[in-house]
This record gives C-alpha cells, sequence and structure tokens, in this order.
C-alpha cells in the first residue's frame, strides 16, 4: 500500500487541490454553463433571424400590423397590447420565483410554497397566450394572393385600410370544388385543405370594386407597404397571382415572407417549449417542497436552480420580445 | 447566506434595506422600461426615425433598453451580483463575445447578399 504516492506535499497550497474559487456548489454552476451554452442556442436562432431580415431588409413583414390581436376584443387593431401583457405576465412570474429562492435561504416552508405555485400559474398563464397567438396567426384575418414568384398580395381600400377577401370576393354559386382524394390517383397521397376562395373569385370581386387597391410586399423609403395603382393593381393580380393564401403556415404566410412565419413558429416555439418544460420542473419541485424534501435537507438550493432556468426563459423573452415585436 | 445580497442598484444610487424590498425595486425599474419600450413601440415618435450608425434611433433604444432589462434580471433575479467575479466572468464574457460575433458575421452575410438580390440579375418580383 505504501508505494502509491497518496500525499502530493501541496496540500494548502493554491494549486493542492480542494479549494473553491468560484464559492458555488457543483450544481449551481452546471445550471450557469448549461444556460450559457443554451443562450447561445437562442441567440444563433435570433441571428439567423436577423441574417433572414437584413437579406431581405425591404420586404420584411411589418411586426406591428401582424400581432394586432388580443383576445376578448375582436376587430380592433391593437398592436404589442397583447405581447406587453406576455411579458408583464413572465416577468411577474420571475420576481414570484426570486421570492421563493428568498423565503427559501430563510428555511421559511409555507412562503416558498406560496410563490412556488404562484409562479407556475404565471407560467401556465404565458404558456396559454402564446397558444392563443399561434392560433390566431395559424387562422389569419385578412386573407391575400400569392403571385407566382413566392411574393404576398394584400387589399387595401383608398384610405390605406386592409380590406379582407371575405369583403370583396364574388363567390361562384355554381362551381363544384372538389377536394383530391387518396382515391382519385395512384401517387396521390394528401392534399391541402382548399382556401375559402378561389382565385377567379377573388378575381372578379377585385374588377367588380373600384376602390380597392393592391399592396405589395417591398418597403417604401419611409418604411411604409408600397401601394400600386388601380391599373397595376389589376394587371399585377391578372398576371402574376397564383393562390389564395389564408393565415401562415410552413409554406405560405398571408404577411409576406415565409421566412417571418418559419421562424416565428421555430423561436416562440422553442421559448415556449422551454417556459413549459420550465412549469414542468416547477411542479415537480413544488411538490417536493410540500412534501419537505428540503425541509429535511436543511437547504433550498433546488429552488434556487430552478429559480436560474427560469430567469432565463424570462431573460430570452425580453429578446425574443424584442427582435420580433419592437425593432 | 441570506445576508450576503448585495442591496444597492445603480451604482448605490438606490440602496434597500431587505432583499425582499429589492426584488420589488428591480420589477418596478423593469416594469418601467417594458412600459417605456411598449409606448414608444405604439406611437414610433417621428423625431427618432433619423438613422444613426446604419440604424433608426428608435431601434438603438429599444436595443439598449433589452440590454439594460437583461442586466437586472442576471444580475438581481439570478443573483449574479452576489456571485465570485470568476463565475461572473467565465458565464458573461464568454457569452457575450461569441455572440457578438455570432450576430456579426451573419448580419454582414445578410447584408451582402441583400446588396446581391438588389443590385444584380436576380428577379424576384414576378
Amino acid at each position: 500500500m505504501d508505494t502509491t504516492v497518496v500525499n502530493t506535499g501541496t496540500e494548502g497550497k493554491t494549486w493542492g487541490g480542494g479549494n473553491q474559487p468560484l464559492k458555488a456548489s457543483y450544481g449551481k454552476m452546471m445550471m450557469w454553463f448549461f444556460i450559457l451554452s443554451d443562450a447561445l442556442t437562442f441567440s444563433g436562432f435570433l441571428a439567423a433571424y436577423g441574417f433572414s431580415r437584413f437579406k431581405f431588409i425591404d420586404s420584411w413583414p411589418i411586426a406591428d400590423e401582424v400581432f394586432t390581436h388580443v383576445p376578448f376584443l375582436h376587430g380592433q387593431e391593437l398592436p404589442m397590447i397583447y405581447v406587453a401583457f406576455m411579458t408583464f405576465i413572465l416577468i411577474m412570474s420571475s420576481v414570484t420565483m426570486v421570492l421563493a429562492v428568498d423565503a427559501g435561504h430563510k428555511m421559511n416552508k409555507a412562503k416558498v410554497t406560496i410563490y412556488m405555485f404562484l409562479t407556475i400559474i404565471g407560467g401556465l398563464i404565458f404558456v396559454g397566450s402564446q397558444a392563443w397567438e399561434w392560433a390566431t396567426f395559424i387562422k389569419g384575418d385578412y386573407g391575400a394572393i400569392q403571385t407566382n414568384g413566392g411574393n404576398i398580395l394584400q387589399f387595401v381600400d383608398n384610405e390605406g385600410h386592409r380590406v379582407a377577401l371575405r369583403d370583396f370576393a364574388i363567390v361562384d354559386e355554381h362551381k363544384t370544388r372538389v377536394e383530391d382524394q387518396r382515391k382519385s390517383g395512384i401517387w396521390f397521397t394528401d392534399n391541402e385543405s382548399l382556401p375559402t376562395f378561389t382565385l377567379e373569385e377573388v378575381v372578379s370581386g377585385f374588377e367588380a370594386n373600384d376602390n380597392i387597391l393592391i399592396r405589395t410586399q417591398q418597403l417604401t423609403e419611409d418604411g411604409k407597404k408600397t401601394v400600386l395603382s388601380r391599373e397595376e393593381s389589376i394587371k399585377q393580380l391578372k398576371a402574376n397571382g397564383k393562390a389564395v393564401v389564408e393565415g401562415a403556415n410552413l409554406h405560405v404566410n398571408e404577411y409576406g415572407s415565409p421566412l417571418f412565419a418559419d421562424f416565428f413558429f421555430f423561436i416562440t416555439g422553442f421559448h415556449g417549449f422551454h417556459v413549459f418544460s420550465g412549469v414542468v420542473i416547477n411542479i415537480i419541485i413544488f411538490f417536493n417542497v410540500i412534501l419537505g424534501t428540503y425541509e429535511r435537507r436543511k437547504n433550498y438550493e433546488m429552488v434556487e436552480k430552478v429559480g436560474l432556468y427560469w430567469h432565463f426563459v424570462d431573460l430570452v423573452w425580453v429578446f425574443v420580445f424584442t427582435f420580433f415585436y419592437l425593432v | 447566506m441570506a445576508d450576503a445580497h448585495k442591496l444597492e442598484i445603480l451604482r448605490g444610487l438606490i440602496k434597500f434595506k431587505s432583499n425582499t424590498q429589492k426584488i420589488w425595486g428591480v420589477l418596478i425599474l423593469l416594469s418601467i422600461v417594458t412600459a417605456i419600450e411598449v409606448v414608444l413601440g405604439i406611437y414610433k415618435p417621428e423625431a427618432l426615425e433619423g438613422k444613426v450608425i446604419g440604424m433608426k434611433i428608435l431601434n438603438w433604444i429599444f436595443i439598449i433598453l433589452t440590454i439594460v432589462k437583461a442586466y437586472y434580471i442576471t444580475w438581481d433575479f439570478m443573483h449574479m451580483r452576489d456571485e465570485t467575479k470568476g463565475l461572473r466572468r467565465a458565464v458573461v464574457w464568454t457569452g457575450v463575445f461569441l455572440i457578438c460575433y455570432l450576430i456579426f458575421i451573419l448580419l454582414q452575410e445578410g447584408g451582402y447578399i441583400q446588396g446581391v438580390y438588389e443590385n444584380g440579375f436576380v428577379k424576384r418580383d414576378f
């Protein structure tokens, strides 16, 4: 046994091992480095969004015109209000989380329980709001026409207010539109659902209403969308119109570039997934608190660690909010 | 542990009596900043539409306010203020450096491709 050296003679010195220069527990430090790597992932997504936006800087959708809806206030244009509400909810739940951590330091089980509960409720409200926002975005509002080149043509009246397809399209009563089905072709597998109107119905409705103009994706000098003259509008619609687009999905997007929708789904989706997993982890910790696990362990560091994760989710949202909705 | 918190923000301009009080103070600060962002985002004042270093003044304000918010979330909610210098630097500098680099190369490249579309022979509007 004496043949191996167990003493290096450096005990107690700086490089002798056993000292903790960062004065943080292993778990907390690992949580910090996980957060760092996750932050890099998110900034990768946001930077990719910036890349695509700079690539189409003169035709990118204006977020203020896309996210104008608030639940229960139907038909009103209220840009930013609902997202501001969501931001506030998330900051609020961050506050209750940090209060739970603080109560944990004081070994106050009752307070930790209450604050953890409030944090979970805040998280659930946020995830629910995001689901609603997705649903509204997917459903769409005004509808638009896609051109052969994949650009989007929207409709406005003389004063520049948006006009929905349903307000002017002339529905052909005698048409028979049959959705393709699996049995009607050998190689055919599936079909996208048919839009409410056909291209012909929109064109005939457009010709019958003299006061409707077309708005293209291109931005003017002062950052507004270009509106074409009546003659140009008809020409553009007839020459290039290809399909009716309602709402948004990964292929088409009635608000403009499909990339906008792709990034919206991907970034807010990835963030929403983080919020969801945060809520799940919070619930687990919440039950541990109730069962008295940390009371017996004589420290509430677990609450602090999930707290770090929860604050990080809030931190990411602050950036998503700025780069998706404000800038 | 409970006494180890540093209880002042804004370089000592505002001092709090307890950690709980500091949390509410930071919440008020964050709410004010968010409110400013939202109001500016809705009204978009004409005076701030001018450009400084290739970007609208308004966008600079949004980005700076975002970084301010991120600072207070990290420093006070995540208790970065109370960690050792070593841990703070290991996390913050790594992130800041890599993110700045990433943003620079991607935005530079996006701007270049936009130039190709604009000045080259690629037809997009049909």
